[in-house]
């Protein structure tokens, strides 16, 4: 088993302690709110539609059943009994009090945890694939150069205060199930001539101006990874835009100068920046390989789970659906989606996050992920011990066989909790969910990514949905645009917009008569409905989602 | 939503923030801040109004963030105009939290 506290604990204690001096000073009036803003965004405390926000940071998703049995703790002690998975693989809750949240930050900093960088204009939570150090079609696992990241990028003097947010993402599957492309940074680890390197993107993201990221670097040596990271942060701290919060995105910063010019200042920094890094940062990377050692696989039959598989049609269609291959043989990986209909997308009561770390426990060599796709993954479960895995995930709710399909939906806290939200999000997630599971139509459709943003901040990556759903203010009154062709994974594409708005009540019909057109429209079953909008365009799609203009 | 509103008599408001301490919603009513937004202080003069939120920009020991919003006469105190405030004053749509479960505590004290 690895050791999951990355961080410096005493460290971690030192910031918080700082922050309940900074939060005493707030009450007694000797900070005014101007001043203490930026001190309570620098430690993840946002003040939102309702209450304060306190988001945590979960490095790369990765977390401890220690970790987890704390954030179960402050959900029942300091929250209403719930949180909820960001598409940042954090955690958030939506109902701290200010003057609780320094005692939650002391709870968090026991167990190597915090909410440092997961806000202001900093490095966030570098994020990967949930299936690092399991998956097949692994080059390698991509944990100790996220850890590298982590550490280099915490506090980091420089970059403190950048033109805006910076988000990296690192993957090191085949296929890539990080969404390199639509991140500030992406790296995908590559070999070549048997040396291991990185494909370095740049300028991807979402948000108001959806873009996706370029090749700056088609193969950058391992060894040169921080100094060359640095070197794209440090050009783009200076040549960002801050005169305009919405263009100063370093996506914004490559689109206006140019990716030649960028990389040619880019280059010029690292020449200068790799001369500064003696090879402390390769011991170090060479200590987190330690760290995320895999743990020691047991070699067993498989025969029960077989026999459950044959007997058992819903523990079947729960491993046909929830698990993803894994490296060794009768081991696979399990996808715990937070998805049930009805449910809200990413929410996890304290019940379920306390079970979860007992399972991991139990089953699944005491390791755990939050996926991006705001699911949990329990990376390394020996077959044998599926069964009995799902019988428990099932009794607090969490054996939901739809990974993948039309109600394992992305949506951001839209106007239920967010100040920035144009529209609610949740309702809409659970009114789809429920409808095509009413429908019984979610097998059919098969493989489907739905991903819902209450605005144009695109926290719900609608713009990498299959069919993207962004919630708008028009005239005081909700309205839902559709996006249709987005893909996050295997051919990255930003959506593109159907056709006018609807409203929010017309929102499942259209989505119901959209989906019922691709059955119609699919060669086969084995054709998912991405394979048919590439194949077909978006004519037949958009006929079937404003069928009076056609009719007109 | 806009934070510049200035009501008038055709188009009243109230002022709303959130609670230093706890974070949630509050309204100016007549002897302070309140958590139930049917006891606010309807606005109607503009002149008043700006006073008012002046008041309420100094009260940054008791609240966060106030602004002015529109609202209109209802039988029973300010109601919302725009859905965003409606949903400030009632709470998620995904759980009975927020406004709408301490005012059904409230109503089991009586």
């Amino acid at each position: 088993m690895f050791d999951a506290r990355p961080v410096d604990t005493d460290y971690v204690r030192h910031r918080a302690a700082q922050f309940r001096a900074q939060v005493a000073r707030r009450l007694d009036g000797s900070l005014t709110e101007e001043e203490f803003r930026p001190l309570r965004l620098m430690n993840g405390v946002y003040l939102q539609l309702h209450a304060y926000m306190l988001r945590i940071a979960i490095p790369y998703g990765t977390i401890s059943p220690d970790q987890m049995r704390m954030l179960a703790h402050l959900a029942a002690h300091y929250d209403k009994g719930y949180g909820h998975w960001t598409t940042r693989q954090n955690i958030q809750f939506n109902w701290p009090k200010l003057v609780e949240i320094p005692d939650m930050l002391d709870h968090l900093a026991s167990v190597g945890l915090h909410a440092i960088q997961t806000s202001g204009n900093t490095i966030r939570n570098t994020t990967t694939d949930a299936f690092a150090g399991a998956a097949k079609d692994e080059i390698a696992d991509p944990r100790p150069y996220a850890e590298l990241i982590r550490s280099w990028s915490t506090d980091h003097a420089e970059f403190q205060f950048l033109p805006r947010k910076f988000k990296i993402a690192i993957s090191g599957g085949a296929r890539d199930r990080a969404l390199v492309s639509a991140h500030d940074i992406g790296l995908r680890i590559v070999e070549r001539d048997g040396q291991r390197g990185f494909e370095v993107w740049v300028g991807g993201g979402l948000g108001r101006t959806p873009m996706l990221g370029k090749v700056i670097r088609d193969f950058l040596p391992e060894g040169d990874l921080l100094p060359y990271l640095e070197s794209i942060i440090a050009t783009y701290n200076l040549s960002g835009r801050r005169d305009n919060k919405y263009k100063a995105r370093i996506k914004i910063t490559v689109a206006e100068r140019g990716l030649d010019v960028f990389k040619a200042e880019v280059e010029q920094e690292f020449e200068f920046r790799r001369a500064d890094f003696r090879g402390i940062d390769q011991e170090a990377l060479a200590g987190f390989r330690e760290r995320f050692a895999p743990p020691s696989f047991r070699n067993a039959p498989v025969d029960g789970f077989e026999a459950e598989r044959k007997a058992n049609p819903a523990f079947r269609s729960w491993t046909d659906t929830n698990l993803h291959s894994h490296r060794i043989e009768g081991y696979a990986s399990v996808i715990v989606t937070f998805k049930a209909p009805g449910a809200t997308p990413g929410d996890a009561s304290a019940e379920q996050m306390r079970l979860l770390a007992d399972l991991a426990e139990r089953y699944g060599h005491a390791d755990i992920r939050i996926s991006h796709d705001q699911n949990v993954v329990l990376p390394h479960v020996h077959k044998s011990d599926l069964p009995a895995l799902y019988l428990a995930l099932r009794e607090v709710g969490l054996a939901t066989a739809n990974a993948g399909l039309t109600s394992d939906i992305i949506a951001c806290p839209g106007m239920d909790y967010c100040t920035l939200a144009t529209a609610r999000s949740i309702p809409i997630a659970q009114e789809i969910a429920e409808h095509f599971r009413a429908e019984g139509l979610e097998e059919e459709i098969g493989k489907l990514n739905i991903r819902i943003s209450g605005c144009i901040n695109a926290c719900g990556h609608h713009h990498l949905g299959h069919i993207g759903i962004l919630g708008l203010d028009r005239a005081g009154v909700e309205n839902y645009q559709i996006t249709l062709g987005g893909d996050g994974y295997d051919i990255p594409a930003i959506g593109q917009r159907a056709g006018a708005g609807f409203p929010a009540e017309e929102v499942v019909p259209a989505i119901d008569r959209l989906l019922r057109a691709y059955l119609e429209l699919r060669e086969d079953a084995g054709e998912p409905f991405i394979d048919a909008y590439r194949r077909l365009g978006p004519a037949p799609f958009k006929a079937a989602l404003y069928p009076e203009t056609v009719d007109a | 939503m806009s934070k510049a509103f200035t009501p008038t008599a055709a188009k009243p408001g109230v002022i709303t923030a959130n609670d230093l301490r706890e974070g949630h919603n509050v309204w100016m009513c007549e002897d302070g801040w309140t958590a139930d937004p049917a006891q606010a202080t309807l606005f109607e003069d503009e002149a008043i109004a700006e006073l008012a939120l002046l008041k309420a920009i100094g009260q940054s020991d008791l609240v966060v963030g106030p602004y002015m919003v529109e609202a209109r006469r209802g039988p029973n105190g300010p109601e919302p105009t725009h859905f965003r405030e409606a949903f400030r004053q009632t709470g998620p749509s995904n759980y009975f939290h927020g406004i709408q479960a301490s005012k059904q505590c409230e109503a089991a004290n009586v």
